[in-house]
């Protein structure tokens, strides 16, 4: 009778006319120990069916909350630091403008500075100019060469004749 | 949505996913690839999940699109890669090493069916969805999955009897 039935049930599930219920009727009927001999071959099919169903994933899925980094904030921030940055500078130049920035507060002491300086680069260029001075000896060198274009003159006479 | 609320959704279908892109792409390692790769766009995507109706069904769907992908380019590079891992490691079969020896057969069976006779089997015999629920995954309507679902298997059945009478007949 119980054959008779699941024989029924196979020729509707090979036609796709099963409901789930059913099905799960045969799955049970074919992970039985022993079925009947002529329905033997349908068994590892349904074996195979439960089988992979117990088949896992098992691999991690790494989930980043990931948090979309805002560049309109970062450039409002830029904004601020900037910002900021020049008003504190234009603090300090207001408060104390000399010796920050390298300079003497006194006029008179930066006048003897000024011509320390400007007597020590004059003193450095008086010898660069020396250095040059050599050039006139060239200049002179140039000079007795112009004589050759004399000799060039009476030997261009001598050939015309 | 919080990791937890999303894990408590995903969990359920999670393997369903898995198990429906080892059929597709055979190779466990790709299947896994592909599976962390659904679930990651569906993270990426948490905040549309809620209008999603059934999030079950769009993510088997998507997972589906994802694999024919892949199986395309792998095409378009022309590399086959053989894959053997058929056996699903199980105690109580033990005894009857025929029967498992039949069991991968039944995995090779499958695996030569074409790809949508291969997913409707998947989602119908392994996984237990309604006919309903597999025409709105795969995009099909309800008598084409019967028909395609009864090939496959009377072509199951007609290689396993074939195998199985194999020197007997």
């Amino acid at each position: 009778m119980v054959l008779n039935n699941i024989e029924k049930l196979i020729e509707k599930y090979e036609n796709g006319e099963t409901t789930l219920n059913e099905e799960a009727q045969l799955k049970h009927y074919f992970s039985q120990e022993t079925v009947a001999p002529h329905l033997e071959m349908y068994k590892p099919m349904f074996n195979y069916f439960l089988l992979n169903k117990q088949e896992q994933f098992t691999k991690n899925v790494p989930l980043k909350t990931k948090k979309t980094f805002n560049y309109k904030w970062i450039s409002v921030a830029a904004v601020a630091v900037l910002m900021l940055g020049f008003y504190l500078n234009s603090n300090v130049l207001n408060t104390n403008d000399c010796n920050e920035l390298g300079t003497y507060c006194e006029p008179e002491q930066a006048l003897n500075e000024v011509s320390k300086q400007l007597a020590m680069i004059s003193n450095h260029f008086n010898k660069g100019t020396q250095s040059v001075n050599y050039l006139n000896t060239f200049e002179k060198g140039a000079a007795t060469l112009g004589y050759l274009n004399e000799v060039e003159n009476t030997t261009n006479i001598i050939f015309k004749k | 949505m919080t990791q937890t609320e999303f894990l408590n959704i995903v969990m359920p279908f999670k393997d369903k996913v898995f198990r429906l892109a080892k059929r597709l792409l055979v190779s466990t390692e790709e299947a896994e690839d592909a599976t962390q790769e659904v679930l990651l766009k569906l993270w990426n995507n948490k905040t549309k999940m809620q209008e999603y109706k059934n999030v079950e069904a769009f993510s088997m769907t998507m997972t589906k699109n994802f694999c024919f992908d892949k199986l395309k380019s792998k095409q378009a590079q022309n590399l086959k890669i053989v894959h053997s891992n058929y056996e699903d490691g199980n105690t109580s079969l033990q005894k009857q090493v025929e029967l498992n020896d039949s069991v991968n057969w039944v995995a090779k069976i499958i695996e030569d069916l074409p790809e949508q006779q291969r997913m409707i089997i998947q989602l119908r015999d392994i996984e237990e969805y309604d006919f309903d629920e597999i025409a709105k995954i795969l995009d099909m309507n309800n008598t084409a999955v019967r028909v395609a679902l009864s090939r496959a298997r009377k072509t199951i059945r007609e290689k396993l009897t074939n195998t199985h009478n194999y020197g007997i007949k």
